[in-house]
């Protein structure tokens, strides 16, 4: 904590300065002599929060920083210092055994990562000094220390790559440890740098450290001997990553940057912001009541108490007098003191082992999320991953769904489909058979009866063979040179034993970040242009008549989603310069000659309409006036320390004009498995499904018709540009009116909807889906007034709440956190989900109350910042519907039940105190006080809450509608919270006074011997006990051994430990109070007359409410008795009205 | 290989608890067992119910209350707390035999034994005979462990203390002339709490071991007294004290004080006229208490307790009750779901 404040301290005095200054090997440059190294922290890891001096005080501080821990430990001071009626042992111990049981766990955690940092912080790394290798310990390494890292060698630190062993002066490395993209990435060395590291001088000028793994910015400062000092720009391609493995690569050299804390991985360290769910605050809701409930019951007890003792002869009779200290003590602090008494003997109504119950619920329950085979998914050889298991609960309460389009709707395995050059379409026939093509470019339907020139065939091809940033995979086995061998060459060599999944058949051999691009290299190849490959900065294709062309690649603009648009720059064997573009249609026609847009207008919106991923392509010449001018700007930007982004961005922009538009092409991105019956079951739970896609509408839109988001009879309301300039007047007027227009359909003239409950039925007729992009999003949330701005937003959430499905297309990722945002915090604050897969998904992912991450194609960035990771779309179905809605039910009941259980179990101690002249005599013997929670009544409700299935699995599945019934923390309102309340203060008056009336005659033994206060509480406690376990037994609709076991075990303990507790004289004791109390009880006939009576009599409404309930329900037709049979699920109409249910709530009864 | 090996190593277990599949029997409330089990119940119940009540109707009971408030009570002129060692005589008749065994208990109300404080106010280390808690009792006896000069007082505690002390003695009126009932002292406290609890201090003569200590201040004789018929009924195990020691649940209570076991009374009291002579000792009017004795004989379920029997008829009809109007509802509403 303080070094992390230090640390900060440091980063903020640093960052002062803007960067920092590096010498390469520590040689100062000549020209400076006086130039003093700063000081940069060491290599040393510390990932670990405690030392074994500080483990202690700092751990236990930590813990009691929690209040439910705080408020234990204030009663367990007030004990120790107050004469209390119960000793401080019986809230101690179990504060204890929490405290303890934390701290080990923490303990044991924090040793791992102290053997971790270990591991990491000893790892022998080799350093050049002075021409010399010596073997360091990697935390030794110091900022500007030349490194050799060897290959299969994780980095030590942030390096820059000043040398490789192949000869194209790249590295190849994998992040799988950082963010988890287990592909090759391509690192460059720093051009120009001698071969010679010995003689080499130089410094690196830096930005200070931060956490975004994939910015860097610096330049380098060559001094040589006799020349200008060279300066050469140093982006993220240079920088070799802490954790970061390399491969395919004998060794390299590089020099640190960043060491220790400092590095990239260090800072993003920092763990997520913790989500707390709608369950919790509930509970702390409750806890809050029955906090009130505790002062109030202690408040009631003190004042009668002395009001009581103003009576003649109560407060002093002569057979209790009080000893000298007690007359003289104040009264109002002996009033204090009764006070805290009470508190005391009351405290156990907020039992310490409720948190550690839900804790262990949530962290046990969430294996079965990891241990679901349902999740697992073969291609990727993975199954579910849980990354917080604070949430599971959260998964069953769920009212908007956003997800993302490409990779979670939809596969991202693209499939080149079609390409129209010069306005002609070509339709690949079948992916299998020829590959000489030339001719099989015509599809056999086509009505497009002529082609595109030859030429501009060629072009076009050339065009997707270059521009592009795919790389051809190889594989250790193959040298150096082999690259040049054929595609299919590489095709044939399988997987090699590297870790990687293979790849799917389609996109072996290249690999690439984006999806897109193999599908148009590998649709270039179909039509006989075969990329083969870079040999140092050369691109090498080979073209239809077998011919090797070799382009100089000279500079690659790179693509980025607000761009959405690449290009690069090659130089041709003839010396042309030559730019290919390729980008969304919206970003390249404006910046192509307007003549030729029209034609492959038409097509590209065909192709969008049809669910294909269209890229329009377009190039231009260079001369080499412009060339100079394009490539000084590129190079001047790149160098630039600050603003580099917005520099580049400016360069791209003025190079990427005046195109000549080629052609276009459309991709394929098939929709995932099931995903139209996933969102079908998301949509029949109640949840509103958004799709939030930066992809262009048509395309979106087609997606969403074919996830059945969008059904025929959806009546679409459209707010995007192209309807705002519809209207031909100023937008932000057509935008009003638009919004007031849907607004008075969907909100106004739709029929009043019933409360959550009935709103998809009731609005099957009146069906609306409402698509909004981008720019009008801005425009909506960023409205020009103040006023407008919130009243916009204010119909705009009407409007889309009232949608069965919304799509928002053309979205930043900041704008999707935007709008998940806003749903979050609109009325009645619902729950929301995000689902993605991408990089781009992760600002929604974090932002929504459960982010779940899909293990797809576009690394691993999603999963790791996501709540629960799964490999694909349709296993959210299972996730939500089964898992969710059963984690709620059981938590719910977990958390009522606990609240209820103590109510009833302090309510007759309560109740006694007024029979025992507000004395604070506890009923019960202070082992029964410490044992009820821990061992009598904890497990069986633990062992239900994370087994229970009221209803089986696969009629949460089939049934879908009956995820609405717990919708909205149903079982958790006030109402069933009163209930359970009303019930445990029923149960506790019947049992507390079903004793007292037997104890009107104590005779109750038939030899005629009487029996005293302790036998009284010993009645009412297994009274209690009894009950308590056989209301969770009645409650239970899913009996395995487990659950066999736990409750007829915990009752068959509670018999043996009486029996043990009072059979033995305990020396440690002060008062034998239950020697033989309880063998006593059980030989009396009227105490198990009275238990059994009471027991009965107790659990006789919940027994009358079920089935009372049951043939006044709206479907009573449908009910048929079902006698109980082992085994199998039964029918899924009688097994989907869950007793549960019935029993505890209106709404959810009346839904099924 | 590798790959297979790793594929195994990340599937998750196909078991029937990883999967949630275990085998459960799922019990469904249905009217089919409902009904007929209430039935069972309510039967069940009105029959222990009625045996119950029988058995508690004929289990015979003589309260009569000693206080001597009132000023026609024969003990009237003993309720003040003035007038030491005061003896007063109880006249009651019985008209028919009173069956045998019959027990003999004493009744305190508004006397509050399940104060916390008083409670506490005892030393089980004392009580189980151990010497070094003789010279130094427990802090929890204060005000009752030592006495004004300073010794120890054993036993000590309020409890203690506070022993009730009040005896009887029973005669029945026979042509005028008073026959002694002999009253059983025996067997009236807990078999465990005289034989393993409580224990005398293994010295020889018992007097020996309570040296330097003092009886307790409410006490007319030193522990080692209590019972001068019956030498090893004294001390810690005599079986009146343990009997006080048994603190009762609630403000007003009972404690056996004798058995009519002996002789020609085993079978019961017969008819005739009985006369109890009180030694008035144990002060209640301070704190408006009352004080009877109560004569009664047992049943298998113990004294009579009228409540035990109605509870389990009313539940029983209630079951019976509920099951009848749970027909009807569900013969009302089940018909029209099978065609």
């Amino acid at each position: 904590m303080l070094r992390r404040t230090l640390n900060r301290w440091l980063g903020r005095d640093e960052r002062r300065v803007d960067s920092r200054n590096i010498c390469v090997g520590h040689r100062s440059s000549s020209n400076n002599e006086a130039f003093i190294p700063p000081k940069f922290c060491d290599n040393r890891i510390v990932s670990s929060k405690y030392t074994v001096w500080n483990f202690l005080p700092k751990n236990l501080f930590e813990q009691f920083r929690r209040i439910a821990n705080f408020y234990f430990l204030i009663i367990f001071l007030v004990q120790v210092i107050v004469d209390t009626p119960t000793s401080p042992v019986t809230s101690g111990l179990p504060l204890f055994f929490v405290i303890t049981v934390t701290a080990i766990k923490q303990g044991y955690e924090d040793w791992l990562r102290h053997k971790a940092d270990n591991e990491v912080n000893k790892y022998p790394v080799t350093v050049l000094e002075q021409g010399r290798r010596v073997r360091k310990e990697s935390e030794k390494i110091k900022v500007g220390d030349v490194l050799e890292v060897d290959e299969d060698e994780t980095f030590p630190c942030d390096l820059i790559l000043l040398q490789s062993s192949r000869d194209d002066d790249t590295c190849f490395v994998t992040t799988a440890s950082l963010d988890g993209e287990s592909n090759h990435k391509t690192h460059y060395t720093v051009p120009d740098t001698e071969k010679d590291l010995e003689s080499l001088n130089a410094t690196i000028e830096c930005e200070q450290p931060q956490p975004d793994l994939y910015k860097f910015v610096g330049r380098m400062h060559i001094y040589k001997a006799d020349q200008e000092p060279a300066v050469r720009s140093l982006g993220p391609e240079n920088l070799l990553l802490k954790g970061s493995t390399l491969k395919n690569t004998q060794t390299i050299c590089g020099v640190a940057i960043y060491t220790g804390m400092e590095t990239k991985m260090a800072l993003n360290y920092q763990g997520k912001s913790q989500k707390r769910s709608a369950v919790e605050k509930s509970i702390n809701a409750f806890l809050l009541v029955y906090l009130c409930i505790l002062v109030s019951k202690a408040l009631v007890c003190t004042t009668l108490k002395y009001v009581w003792q103003n009576k003649p002869g109560q407060d002093e009779p002569w057979y209790n007098e009080k000893t000298q200290r007690e007359k003289d003590t104040n009264l109002y602090l002996k009033m204090f003191t009764d006070f805290l008494s009470f508190m005391v003997l009351f405290n156990f109504i907020i039992p310490v082992s409720m948190y550690v119950t839900v804790e262990m619920q949530k962290f046990l329950g969430s294996f079965f999320i990891t241990w679901d085979k349902d999740f697992f998914d073969p291609e990727i050889k993975e199954g579910a991953l849980v990354n917080t298991s604070d949430l599971n609960e959260e998964l069953g309460q769920v009212e908007y769904v956003f997800t993302d389009k490409t990779g979670t709707l939809t596969q991202n395995n693209m499939e080149f489909i079609e390409c129209c050059i010069d306005g002609f379409q070509y339709k690949y026939q079948d992916a299998g058979t020829d590959l000489d093509g030339f001719c099989v470019t015509d599809g056999p339907a086509n009505k497009v009866q002529h082609k595109a020139g030859r030429e501009k065939e060629e072009l076009f091809l050339r065009a997707l063979c270059l521009c592009h940033t795919v790389q051809v995979k190889e594989s250790p086995e193959q040298g150096q040179g082999q690259r040049d061998g054929l595609m299919d060459h590489v095709d044939g060599l399988g997987v090699d034993g590297e870790g990687l999944h293979p790849p799917p058949q389609e996109q072996r051999g290249f690999i690439a970040s984006s999806p897109d691009e193999v599908a148009l290299v590998k649709g270039a190849m179909r039509y006989g242009f075969t990329f083969l490959g870079f040999e140092s900065k050369t691109m090498k294709i080979l073209t239809r008549d077998n011919d090797v062309e070799r382009y100089e690649l000279l500079h690659v603009l790179n693509f980025d989603p607000v761009r959405r648009r690449m290009s690069v720059i090659v130089r041709s064997k003839s010396g042309d310069t030559l730019l290919f573009c390729k980008g969304a249609d919206s970003s390249i026609f404006p910046r192509v000659r307007q003549e030729e847009v029209e034609r492959i207008r038409m097509n590209v919106e065909r192709n969008a309409t049809e669910g294909y991923r269209t890229l329009c392509v377009a190039y231009k010449y260079l001369n080499a006036e412009e060339y100079a001018q394009a490539d000084a700007g590129l190079r001047e930007a790149r160098l630039a320390l600050q603003d580099r982004e917005e520099k580049l961005m400016a360069v791209y922009n003025q190079v990427e004009t005046g195109m000549s538009l080629i052609g276009a092409t459309a991709v394929e991105d098939r929709l995932q498995e099931e995903a139209a019956e996933t969102m079908e079951a998301l949509q029949g739970a109640g949840m509103k499904v958004w799709v939030l896609t930066g992809d262009k509408m048509e395309t979106a839109k087609s997606t969403c018709y074919a996830c059945r988001l969008f059904q025929r009879n959806t009546e679409l309301l459209e707010l995007t540009v192209r309807t705002l300039e519809d209207g031909g007047r100023r937008r932000e007027e057509r935008l009003h009116e638009l919004l007031v227009e849907y607004h008075k359909k969907a909100v106004q003239d739709a029929p009043p909807v019933k409360a959550g409950v009935t709103r998809a039925w009731s609005s099957a007729n009146h069906d609306y889906g409402f698509i909004i992009d981008g720019a009008t999003l801005s425009m909506v949330l960023n409205s020009s007034s103040e006023s407008n701005s919130s009243r916009y937003k204010n119909l705009f959430l009407q409007i889309c709440q009232n949608c069965t499905s919304v799509l928002c297309c053309r979205m930043a990722p900041l704008q999707k956190a935007q709008i998940v945002k806003m749903v979050k915090n609109s009325k009645g604050s619902p729950i929301t989900l995000s689902i993605g897969d991408g990089a781009n998904d992760v600002s929604m992912i974090l932002e929504a109350h459960v982010g779940i991450g899909i293990k797809g194609k576009e690394g691993r960035q999603a999963v790791r910042n996501s709540d629960y990771a799964i490999p694909k779309l349709k296993h959210l179905k299972k996730l939500l519907l089964a898992h969710g809605h059963l984690y709620y039910v059981r938590i719910a009941h977990l958390v009522q039940y606990f609240f209820y259980k103590n109510l009833c179990f302090i309510l007759p101690q309560f109740l006694y105190q007024f029979f025992c002249g507000y004395s604070q005599q506890p009923l019960y013997d202070a082992a029964y006080l410490t044992m009820y929670n821990i061992c009598f009544t904890s497990m069986p409700i633990l062992a239900y809450s994370l087994l229970e299935q009221h209803i089986c699995m696969e009629v949460l599945l089939d049934n879908a509608t009956l995820y609405r019934g717990i919708a909205k923390n149903g079982m958790l309102r006030w109402g069933p919270f009163f209930y359970w309340t009303l019930l445990g203060v029923f149960h506790g008056l019947l049992f507390f006074f079903g004793v007292r009336y037997l104890f009107g005659n104590p005779a109750l033994q038939d030899n005629g011997q009487v029996f005293g206060n302790w036998s009284y509480g010993t009645i009412v406690f297994t009274v209690l006990v009894f009950t308590v376990t056989l209301k969770l037994a009645l409650d239970t609709r899913h009996w395995t051994w487990i659950n066999h076991f736990v409750i007829w075990g915990s009752l068959a303990f509670y018999v043996f430990f009486s029996f043990f507790w009072g059979g033995i004289i305990w020396p440690f004791l002060k008062q034998q109070r239950l020697y033989f109390v309880f063998a006593n009880m059980l030989s009396s006939v009227s105490a198990w007359l009275v238990i059994i009576l009471l027991i009965l009599l107790s659990l006789l409404p919940e027994i009358l409410l079920v089935v009372f309930r049951k043939p006044r329900g709206p479907h009573a037709g449908q009910m048929k008795p079902v006698h109980s049979s082992a085994g199998g699920h039964q029918s899924p109409r009688s097994s989907a009205r869950p007793l549960l249910m019935r029993t505890f709530s209106d709404e959810s009864n009346t839904v099924i | 290989m590798v790959k297979e090996e790793k594929e195994i190593a990340n599937r998750p277990d196909n078991t029937a608890f990883t999967q949630q599949r275990l085998p459960a029997w799922q019990p469904m409330l249905s009217a089919g067992i409902v009904i007929p089990g209430f039935v069972l119940i309510g039967l069940a119940f009105i029959g222990i119910g009625v045996a119950l009540f029988v058995t508690s109707r004929s289990i015979t009971v003589l309260e009569i209350d000693y206080t001597g408030i009132e000023k026609d009570s024969a003990c009237f002129k003993c309720s003040n707390a003035d007038v030491k060692n005061c003896v007063c005589n109880l006249v009651f008749s019985i008209d028919s035999l009173f069956e045998g065994p019959v027990f003999f208990y004493y009744g305190l109300s508004n006397y509050f034994q399940n104060y916390r404080k008083y409670a506490a106010s005892r030393d089980d280390e004392q009580l189980s005979g151990d010497l070094d808690a003789f010279t130094a009792p427990s802090d929890s006896c204060s005000p009752y462990d030592y006495n004004s000069n300073d010794q120890p007082i054993v036993p000590c505690g309020a409890i203690a203390n506070s022993m009730f002390n009040d005896t009887f003695v029973l005669y029945r009126v026979v042509n005028g002339a008073n026959k002694l009932v002999p009253l059983d002292g025996k067997g009236i406290a807990w078999w465990t709490d005289y034989n393993v609890k409580f224990r005398n201090p293994s010295v020889t003569p018992l007097k020996n071991a309570f040296n330097n200590t003092v009886k307790p201040i409410f006490w007319p004789k030193p522990a080692y007294q209590l019972d001068a018929s019956d030498p090893a009924n004294n001390g810690f195990i005599n079986q009146d004290f343990l009997v006080w020691m048994r603190r009762a649940a609630l403000p007003d209570f009972r404690k056996l004080y004798r058995r009519i076991t002996d002789g020609e009374y085993a079978k019961g009291l017969p008819a005739g006229n009985y006369s109890l002579t009180i030694a008035y000792n144990y002060p209640v009017e301070s704190f408006d208490g009352r004080k009877k004795v109560v004569f009664s004989n047992v049943s298998w379920m113990g004294g009579k307790n009228e409540f035990l029997g109605i509870a389990y008829l009313v539940v029983g009809s209630l079951c019976v009750l509920m099951s009848i109007v749970m027909l009807i509802v569900y013969a009302k509403f089940k018909f029209p779901e099978e065609d």
